[in-house]
């Protein structure tokens, strides 16, 4: 019977339970991992996503905004799904469904029709547009296709409608949400500025950061300190809202005249230095004030870093409440070091996140071995360089850029470590090689609440070292023979 | 399926009043946005209602719609589950990532030895956007098959730009199969295709049939009681609840398709003497094809509560001799003494509520038994990706007059919700944080809500049960605040 692929009829065959063994055994070693650190073209479980979700997360943390998909609503489907999974949250999004005659024809009408259903159906005060790739592909030109709206009158004159190329082909998520940021800054803020105008206020910009607990503890940290600030963009609420029986499109996000505004700040800090390098770029020529980049705050190091910048920004002391959190921070690691101290681990994620885990495992006294970004860059490898040179703790760390999690499962079974920190998806090495995995990246999807519990600041550094330490000792309890299996520990 | 219809009826609703709800929830669009969705929305007319809502048209711009694309129909539904096949996500890493685990079709053997339930991508750079990925993809064929040896087969699952710059994936996977001595399987199921992840499907099912069925003989000769279950993807389980079941009956299932399918016993299925499909909308077109070309007959069932379970054993056993016959009596009058005591427990708590549902496939039909089963009445229903059978198929099943949308939009729900006040809402993770807001029990249709199997025997006391802690959670008394 012949068939499409010129292949033979062949009996139905089952592999044997030696063979599988056989190969079984061999995905462990270390031929295996040579060939797989050989592949080319093959990308087997990667740690980044498209542009596009990026784009939608930033969009989230505006007041009112509806993130718009120009582009196909499977892609829309993807996205708000990934939202909704890790923050149990509704993710609000729409497209404006193109299928192939707009692979033929341009995106336009599309475009056109969509936003006027979106605007009278969900009447927003901002619609964020970006693309998924088919609209890349073909070439349309936003910037035409939306002036013709306005002319046409199906989009209001007054509506803001900020818009960014996010091809999925480039890049990863969190140029997505840079390249969003940057639209919507440059939209609300085109205008804006008045000369000798300061609001005094700080504007904060986090990047693609999937952790409301990080928002919210950033703002405590501002009330603290007593400056007022503008978040840029607050997902706070639109991903943390209260369940009070009543559904809003919009629960929360920064308001658009704040946003606005806050090309008139007096400062502006982001710690998204990744996440966010083009859009802080464009702040530095447009914005008043000053300009600050700094490292996410995780650790005790990056937490002082961070608040001896608010104070230099604003000109006041740290505050004592924050000065005894450190304190009190200090105390639980000193109190639990010698759970973490020379444990060895396998970090991955996005640079930000990245570079945060990596400084407080050197602060523990714990062993970052195997540093993984599946989009890294040759920035990313000498920062990374530097601060594990900074710790006699980096020694042993072999840094890996633009691989995925199928090599750190090699890397892990030829080359083992204590435990993994990392998103769900390496929930798979780590049961491979019978260690912890801990959530704290995007996305966890099988963990609750792991998006509410801060891991920013001094309180971060309490609630990293007591999920990981804590578990070693369940570990230690649940495995230890009988004889050492004691009250304290 | 029309020849039963015993018309049901609903307390307060009538066809005067889902239409006016339905023409208010109209009044928030634009004219020509209220003139493409009016078609999709109606009042239930079970005896003679088989177009009385219009499907598998273009989803409406700018509206919020929980449609999918003809990838995530390939990937996600039919070619993903397949065990034994390493599945690339050709194109730019997206797709991938994103369909990567997320439908939850359990699968046996070891991750990347037997079992590859992963994210395999090309992960398109611009430089292949501009040069073509046909030379990446043939590279990576050999990669995957020196690094995964034990991998049956490759599926090649092209996403967007794969159409749009015109690769040849065709011509690469017919040059790789025979180097490699591996079936490979090009599949253009690119979502710009089509109207809804159902193009998907239909790719799917006719690159099995071009590339797969035939390719493959069963070693041991055929036997009188060989059945394939078809169009069962293993959400949580469900094949293995109903393999069980096909086989306590005495039934042979040679290959499940596609949920823990293996690609070899899928090749063989021609072989089969019975075809037996639940999800008639993802593969009925395979079924159509084995009937054509080897003559293999095929039969619709439902293995959601024990009235339905009861109804398609029968059916099925009908196909064959006394001796399965007999078998279903005995295997019906087992069950039976276990699925009273489910009902039992749990009817009482369950009685009379009522139930909205918003899925795809089968799920908005298949699933009413199930809940009246438990004394729930469905009181609206609507599929994200269904046909005008699939609404044939429907409208019986359901009671007279109540609420029918087909690609409805989040804003249209939650008028219907908000109207009719449901007890429990069915549907997909895209909806159900919004309904939870508003207080109200839901239910992840699509993936048992990380539960299940919900098929068969086995399934039902989970179904049960998890019905019931949606429902009757105390959580839900607590979302009003007494202050």
């Amino acid at each position: 019977m012949a068939n499409n692929l010129g292949l033979t009829v062949k009996p139905v065959t089952t592999t044997s339970p030696e063979e599988e063994a056989r190969v079984a055994a061999w995905i462990d070693t270390q031929d295996y991992r040579e060939k797989n650190f050989a592949r080319q073209a093959l990308v087997v479980n990667p740690v980044h996503a498209c542009q596009p979700l990026g784009a939608e997360l930033c969009a989230h943390g505006f007041e009112g905004t509806l993130p718009f998909v120009h582009g196909s609503q499977g892609c829309a489907s993807y996205y708000r799904s990934t939202l909704n999974r890790h923050f149990r949250e509704p993710a609000p999004a729409v497209s404006d469904a193109m299928t192939e005659d707009g692979a033929v024809f341009g995106g336009q009408a599309n475009l056109h029709e969509g936003l006027e259903n979106a605007v009278a159906l969900y009447k927003p005060k901002m619609i964020a547009v970006f693309t998924s790739c088919m609209p890349e592909v073909i070439g349309d030109d936003l910037t035409a296709f939306l002036k013709n709206a306005r002319n046409k009158g199906t989009l209001p004159k007054d509506l803001p409608t900020p818009y960014a190329n996010t091809p999925s082909f480039k890049g990863t998520h969190i140029t997505g949400y840079d390249n969003m940021l940057t639209a919507i800054l440059q939209n609300l803020t085109e205008g804006k500025k008045v000369e000798g105008r300061c609001t005094g206020k700080l504007n904060f910009i986090p990047g693609f950061d999937a952790n409301t607990g990080n928002y919210r503890e950033y703002k405590r940290i501002f009330d603290a300190f007593g400056i007022p600030a503008t978040i840029l963009a607050d997902i706070t609420e639109t991903f943390d809202s209260p369940n009070d029986g009543t559904y809003r499109l919009y629960p929360g996000g920064t308001p658009l005249l704040e946003a606005g505004d806050s090309v008139n700040g007096k400062a502006t800090l982001t710690v998204g230095p990744y996440a966010t390098a083009k859009a802080f770029a464009w702040i530095k020529e447009a914005y008043a004030g000053r300009h600050a980049s700094l490292g996410m705050p995780m650790g005790i190091g990056r937490t002082d870093d961070f608040l001896m910048k608010l104070a230099e920004l604003f000109d006041r002391p740290v505050p004592d409440a924050l000065r005894a959190e450190r304190g009190r921070a200090v105390d639980a690691m000193t109190d639990a070091q010698q759970y973490m101290h020379g444990k060895k681990f396998a970090v991955y994620g996005d640079p930000d996140q990245l570079l945060g885990y990596v400084a407080f495992l050197l602060e523990m006294g714990a062993v970052p071995r195997h540093v993984l970004c599946s989009r890294g860059s040759k920035k990313l490898e000498k920062e990374l360089e530097l601060l594990l040179q900074s710790s006699p703790f980096g020694a042993q760390a072999q840094i890996w850029m633009n691989r995925d999690l199928w090599h750190l499962r090699s890397l892990v079974m030829t080359d083992p470590v204590d435990a993994v920190i990392g998103d769900t998806h390496g929930k798979f090495l780590a049961r491979d090689a019978k260690i912890p995995l801990f959530r704290f990246g995007f996305p966890v999807f099988d963990r609750v609440n792991k998006h509410r519990s801060p891991i920013i600041g001094y309180q971060g550094v309490i609630n990293m070292l007591s999920e990981i330490c804590n578990r070693f000792l369940e570990i230690k309890d649940d495995t230890c023979e009988e004889r050492f299996f004691e009250m304290m520990r | 399926m029309a020849d039963e219809v015993e018309v049901k009826k609903v307390e307060g609703i009538t066809k005067e009043s889902t239409q006016e709800m339905i023409d208010e929830a109209l009044e928030a669009y634009p004219e020509k946005g209220r003139k493409k969705r009016a078609p999709h929305l109606a009042p239930n007319d079970p005896s003679a209602c088989s177009t009385c809502v219009k499907s598998n048209r273009k989803t409406v711009p700018g509206v919020m719609s929980a449609r999918g694309c003809a990838y995530a129909g390939a990937k996600g539904v039919v070619w993903g589950p397949i065990r034994d096949m390493a599945h690339i996500s050709h194109g730019p890493v997206g797709c991938g990532w994103y369909s990567w685990g997320t439908r939850r079709n359990l699968m046996t053997g070891k991750n990347g030895v037997t079992q590859f339930g992963m994210q395999m991508t090309s992960d398109f750079q611009e430089k292949d956007i501009v040069y073509g990925g046909d030379k990446k993809l043939a590279t990576l064929l050999a990669e995957t098959h020196q690094l995964f040896p034990l991998a049956k087969g490759i599926s090649i699952l092209s996403e967007c730009p794969v159409g749009l710059i015109g690769d040849d994936i065709n011509a690469v996977a017919k040059k790789s199969s025979q180097e490699l001595d591996l079936p490979i399987v090009p599949c253009s199921c690119e979502g710009f295709r089509g109207v809804s992840q159902s193009l998907g499907h239909h790719i799917s099912n006719d690159t099995i049939r071009d590339y797969i069925i035939g390719t493959r003989e069963f070693a041991e000769p055929a036997g009188p009681y060989d059945v394939a279950l078809i169009g069962d993807y293993n959400i949580g389980g469900d094949v293995w609840a109903a393999k069980d079941l096909l086989a306590e009956i005495g039934l042979n299932v040679k290959a499940t398709w596609t949920g823990d399918g293996e690609m070899d016993k899928i090749a063989a299925t021609h072989q089969v003497k019975l075809n037996l499909i639940h999800c008639y909308r993802s593969m009925n077109y395979m079924c159509r094809v084995m009937e054509e070309k080897y003559g293999i007959p095929w039969l619709e069932f439902n293995f959601f509560g024990p009235t339905k379970i009861r109804e398609s054993l029968r059916k099925i056993a009908e196909k064959f001799d006394d001796r399965i016959k007999e078998n279903v009596e005995r295997v019906i009058a087992k069950w039976d003494v276990e699925m009273k005591k489910v009902v039992e427990e749990y009817r009482p708590r369950l009685e009379g509520k009522k139930v909205m549902l918003y899925v795809g496939g089968l799920r908005p039909r298949h699933t009413v038994g199930a809940y009246e089963d438990l004394g729930m009445v469905v009181i609206g229903a609507g599929y994200e990706f269904a046909h005008s059978d699939d609404y044939e198929r429907t409208m019986p099943e359901l009671p007279e007059a109540t609420v029918i949308y087909d690609d409805a939009s989040e804003h249209e729900l939650e008028h219907f919700v908000q109207k009719l006040k449901p007890d429990l809402i069915g549907s997909g993770i895209k909806e159900k944080y919004l309904f939870q807001k508003m207080g109200l029990p839901f239910r992840q249709m699509h993936s048992w809500d990380y539960s299940g199997p919900y098929h068969a025997y086995q399934g039902f006391p989970v179904f049960a049960r998890d019905i019931d802690l949606a429902v009757n959670s105390p959580t839900w008394k607590l979302v009003k605040s007494p202050f």
